[in-house]
Formats: structure tokens, C-alpha cells, sequence
């Protein structure tokens, strides 16, 4: 009896679960509209413009393309920037691992410490965190000042505008984004296989290499990727920091739009940065994939 | 014989990691302090340590007279964060519940292009929407900066109901369902209460993204729409004023707090580690 009323209820499989699924399906439409409106259009039409030769957008043609990539600067400049972008996500790889292997032998307690720790730079504006390196960075900012005082120099390093300087900052502004998702991925690697390691004779470094970096490269592959991307990107930070000798990618887009106002080849260094940041992160997916065991 | 050989190599290993750990730590939350020591200076130079310490960095940021300009800028990020975050609450929700259950490669294509903000430059889109708004005749204002903050802070929203959804236990909706409830009323009663934490973790997320945003801020905002990072910046190359300090120590103080609530109300850390 209770069979057959559950019947009656319970509608037929077929069509109702499609007509289901099309309405939910239906949810999705208003962002995939403002999207296409405001985030797709915008970005076509930055490559649109990149192809005009004049600054009033009447004659189409690759000059402007050209331009930039027959330039030893601007070539020279994309390449300083995807090799800072480098440089950052492996200074803050250095620092974070350890991070993440002290995370994953610590107590509930000590992991919510770090994780404060970790969340309050990442939510604290960018320019705030910038212009604390500036405060330490500087002549007579933290590291100068402990210098002198320890007597290992008598005159104030530079340190501002140099390129150490700047990888130094980016590394602690960038670092959080790649400590979460490595964070997410460490505490969920299963410890008897830590312990399986252990107690078959293999040492802390050889456990390490050999169990828990490998099961954590997904983690730090998407973190790398956040840092990359970040880095290459940070317009305030790499010209307050940076200064005007070290130019990157993204003073060039803006001196370019915003100073000169020539769109068209702020358009082509636009594009680049783009390219750029898509060329890294592909690369560091296809490093995943090779050292990743679980996806051979 | 490998247990001695054991004793050495870990205690190196204690030692490495341990020292790398620790200087992580300082590098995390070393730039913090200096930046909260540095707004009770007395000095008017970036000197570390301050000379003396007072308040009135302090007091000059909250004098309405002398820091206009900045309360301005702070009014109009405080102003375009809530209506980007409304917005994008409004929609990336909708949009989470169309797709996180679903396995087919449209949902995942559609995923892909709504997570694509947080990763591809944002710069290249600041001065893109800065050339659409333009070439369709409109001047820099806040609903143009609302848009674009919009689109840069929805992942944030949608990343979060996302993952509230795939941690949603399918059999509470399918008994649900047996019990006769219809599908609104399952959603009201059952997916709304257990999914409401993610979305408030990824709104916090999202206003906090639009109050920290500069690379579509730069290209939108001008004198009428000055927003509170770019007029920082602009102490920052100017005079190098340290008034930012004060501000910084407004920011990190109200940071903080909020952390604390929501990571009370809603797990707010956990929920950004995955």
C-alpha cells in the first residue's frame, strides 16, 4: 500500500528531471549575462583596440604591435616581468613550505593561530602592505636602522628601488595567496602514510620528499599560480617599491593609458600582460601534471 | 645503525624547517607591527623605531578640515564595496545553485569563466572597462566603478556557495523531498539555513576585495571619484605623508575585529582554506 501512494507521489524520471534541470540551469543566466556584458565585451575590445594604428580608433593594422615587439625595452620589459613573477612564487615558496610542515604537525590551536596569521596581511589593503615596506625598506626603515646598530655597515644600504627589495615585499604581500590552498591541501594528506614513512626507517627529509611534497604539489600548483598572477600584476607595489628604474609591465600599460593616452599601444602591453600571466599559469599547471603521481 | 643516521638528518630537519617557519612567521607579521608602530610616531619622516610616540597622526586623519580629501575616498569605497557586494551576492548565488551540482562540461566551462577574475590580470580588464565605458560615451563615476568592482568580486561570493553546496549532504534534500516538501520550500527550509555561512564568508570576502581594489579603481576613478587605496597611493608618491600610517592602523584595527566576528559566526577561516 505504503508502495503505491510513494508512486503516485514520486514523479516519473524522465522529462520532470529535465525540466528540472533547465530551470536550474535558468539561475546561472544573470551572471552569465553581466559577464559577457561587462567582463567578456571589455576584453574583446581591448584586443580590438590593441589593432589600430591611430589614437582615435579610424584605421585598423599591427602597427602598434609591431611596435611593441621590434622594441629590445618593451620585449626586455615583458621578460623582467614574467621573471619577477618567478622569482616571487619561489621566495614565497622557501618560506611557505615550512609554513605548511609546521601547520600540518601543529595542534587545532596553532593551526588557528596561523591561519590568523596568515588571513589578516591577505585581507589588509595591498597599499597598506606596501607602504610598510617602505617603512622598512627605506634608509632609515627597520632593516637599515638594525644594521647599523649591529655595526655590520656604517652607511645605510639601499634597499628601496632595488630589485632584492622588491621580490623581498612581494614575497610577504603575495605569500598568503599561496599558503591557503597549500594549507587546504597539506591537512588533508592522510598521516599513516607519515607514519607508515617513518616507522619504515625513512628520515624527516626523506618523508618529506618522498610523501608529503609530492601529495601537496596541487596545493602549492594553485597557490603558485595566485602568486604568479598577483606579482606580475601589482602595478602599486612594483612602482612605489620598484621605483621608476625598475619598469615592468603594468607602468607601461599605465604610463601609456593614463600619462601619454596612447590606447592603442596601452591596448598591445595590456594583452601581453595577459598572454604572459596565461603563459604562466599553463606552464605551472603542466608542471602539476608531470610531477603530480596521481595524475599519471 | 639507521637510527643514529635518523637522529642526525631529523634534527637537521627540525632545525631547517624550523628556523624557515619562524622567519616566515616574523616576515607575516613583522610588516604589520612596523606599520602600527610607525602611526604613533611623532617624527614627520618614515623613521623606525619612532622617536617618541603620540596621536596625532591620529588626530590629523579625523580632523575633518585637514583629511577631507581622505574621508571623501573612504566614503566612496565604503559606498561602491556595498552595492558591488550586494550585487554580487544577488547574482554569483543564483549562479551557484545553477551549477555546483552539475557535472557536465558547460557547468564547468561556466565555472571556469565566472573564477576567471581572481587569476587572469586585472589590470588589462581596469583599463578595458575603462575603454568600453568611454567608447559608449560615459565618464568615470561610482556606478561605473560599482560595475567594475562588480565583476572582480563575484568570484570571491560564488567560490564560497560553491563549496557550501558540494559539502551540502544530498540525502537531507532527498528526505526532504520524500516528505512531500516542494523544491522552494526544501530550498527555503533546508539549502538556505545550511549554505547562508558560505555566502556570508564570500560577501565579507568580496567587500573586503572591492575596499582593497586598485588595478580597476586606477583607470575609473578620477578627482570626483576619488576611491580610498588610490588617494593612499597618492600620499604615498607625493609626500610621502603619514597620515597612510594612521589609516593603515585604522584598516588593520577594523581587519582585525572583523576577522574575529567571522570567523565566530561563520568559520571564516576555514572557509578560505578550501
Amino acid at each position: 500500500m505504503a508502495a503505491t501512494t510513494a508512486d503516485a507521489v514520486v514523479p516519473p524520471v524522465g522529462a520532470p528531471a529535465e525540466a528540472k534541470e533547465r530551470i536550474e540551469w535558468r539561475l546561472a543566466t544573470p551572471l552569465a549575462f553581466a559577464y559577457m556584458a561587462f567582463f567578456a565585451a571589455p576584453l574583446l575590445l581591448l584586443f580590438w583596440v590593441s589593432f589600430h594604428e591611430d589614437n582615435e580608433l579610424t584605421r585598423m593594422g599591427p602597427g602598434q604591435w609591431i611596435r611593441f615587439l621590434s622594441d629590445p625595452f618593451y620585449v626586455g620589459v615583458v621578460w623582467q616581468t614574467i621573471l619577477l613573477g618567478i622569482a616571487t612564487v619561489l621566495a614565497a615558496t622557501l618560506l611557505s613550505y615550512p609554513l605548511a610542515l609546521v601547520f600540518y604537525a601543529a595542534s587545532p590551536l596553532a593551526r588557528k593561530l596561523l591561519l590568523f596569521i596568515i588571513v589578516l596581511p591577505l585581507l589588509t589593503s595591498v597599499v597598506v602592505r606596501t607602504f610598510a615596506w617602505i617603512a622598512i625598506l627605506s634608509r632609515e626603515g627597520v632593516i637599515n636602522n638594525t644594521l647599523i646598530a649591529l655595526g655590520i655597515t656604517t652607511a645605510p644600504v639601499p634597499l628601496l628601488q632595488t630589485q632584492y627589495g622588491l621580490i623581498i615585499a612581494l614575497m610577504q604581500i603575495e605569500m598568503p595567496l599561496m599558503l591557503l590552498p597549500l594549507l587546504a591541501v597539506v591537512q588533508g594528506i592522510d598521516r599513516s602514510l607519515v607514519e607508515a614513512s617513518r616507522s619504515l626507517g625513512a628520515s624527516h627529509w626523506r618523508t618529506f620528499f618522498r610523501v608529503l611534497l609530492p601529495l601537496s604539489v596541487p596545493g602549492w600548483i594553485a597557490g603558485a599560480t595566485l602568486v604568479f598572477a598577483s606579482s606580475t600584476t601589482a602595478f602599486i607595489s612594483q612602482s612605489v617599491i620598484g621605483g621608476g628604474r625598475l619598469v615592468y609591465l603594468p607602468s607601461v600599460i599605465w604610463q601609456q593609458a593614463m600619462v601619454i593616452s596612447d590606447w592603442p599601444f596601452a591596448a598591445v602591453a595590456s594583452v601581453m600582460l595577459l598572454i604572459s600571466v596565461l603563459t604562466g599559469i599553463l606552464a605551472l599547471g603542466a608542471i602539476g601534471r608531470l610531477i603530480d603521481p596521481r595524475s599519471k | 645503525m639507521t637510527g643514529h643516521l635518523n637522529t642526525w638528518t631529523d634534527r637537521s630537519y627540525v632545525v631547517v624547517i624550523g628556523l624557515l617557519a619562524c622567519l616566515g612567521i616574523a616576515v607575516l607579521v613583522g610588516p604589520v607591527i612596523v606599520v602600527l608602530m610607525t602611526s604613533f610616531t611623532t617624527s614627520a619622516a618614515l623613521k623606525f623605531p619612532p622617536p617618541q610616540l603620540s596621536t596625532q597622526w591620529y588626530v590629523a586623519l579625523f580632523d575633518p578640515a585637514r583629511s577631507s580629501h581622505i574621508h571623501n575616498a573612504a566614503y566612496n569605497s565604503l559606498w561602491v564595496a556595498t552595492l558591488a557586494t550586494s550585487l554580487a551576492t544577488l547574482l554569483a548565488v543564483p549562479a551557484a545553485l545553477a551549477i555546483a551540482r552539475l557535472r557536465t562540461a558547460g557547468a564547468r566551462a561556466l565555472e571556469a569563466a565566472f573564477l576567471a577574475p581572481l587569476i587572469l590580470p586585472t589590470l588589462a580588464y581596469g583599463l578595458a572597462t575603462l575603454m568600453f565605458f568611454t567608447l559608449l560615451g560615459y565618464r568615470p563615476s561610482l556606478w561605473l566603478l560599482t560595475i567594475g568592482h562588480f565583476i572582480v568580486i563575484a568570484p570571491f561570493v560564488f567560490r564560497t556557495t560553491v563549496a557550501s553546496l558540494t559539502q551540502l549532504d544530498p540525502v537531507l534534500l532527498e528526505s526532504s523531498a520524500a516528505l512531500g516538501a516542494g523544491r522552494l520550500y526544501t530550498f527555503r527550509r533546508i539549502t538556505l539555513p545550511l549554505i547562508t555561512p558560505g555566502i556570508a564568508a564570500g560577501a565579507f570576502l568580496a567587500f573586503i576585495a572591492s575596499l582593497d581594489n586598485v588595478p580597476v579603481s586606477l583607470f575609473l576613478s578620477n578627482a570626483r571619484t576619488d576611491m580610498l587605496p588610490i588617494r593612499m597611493w597618492g600620499m604615498i608618491e607625493s609626500t610621502l605623508d603619514v597620515r597612510v600610517a594612521a589609516i593603515s592602523g585604522v584598516l588593520i584595527a577594523s581587519v582585525t575585529v572583523l576577522i574575529l566576528v567571522m570567523e565566530r559566526l561563520v568559520g571564516l577561516t576555514r572557509r578560505m582554506s578550501g
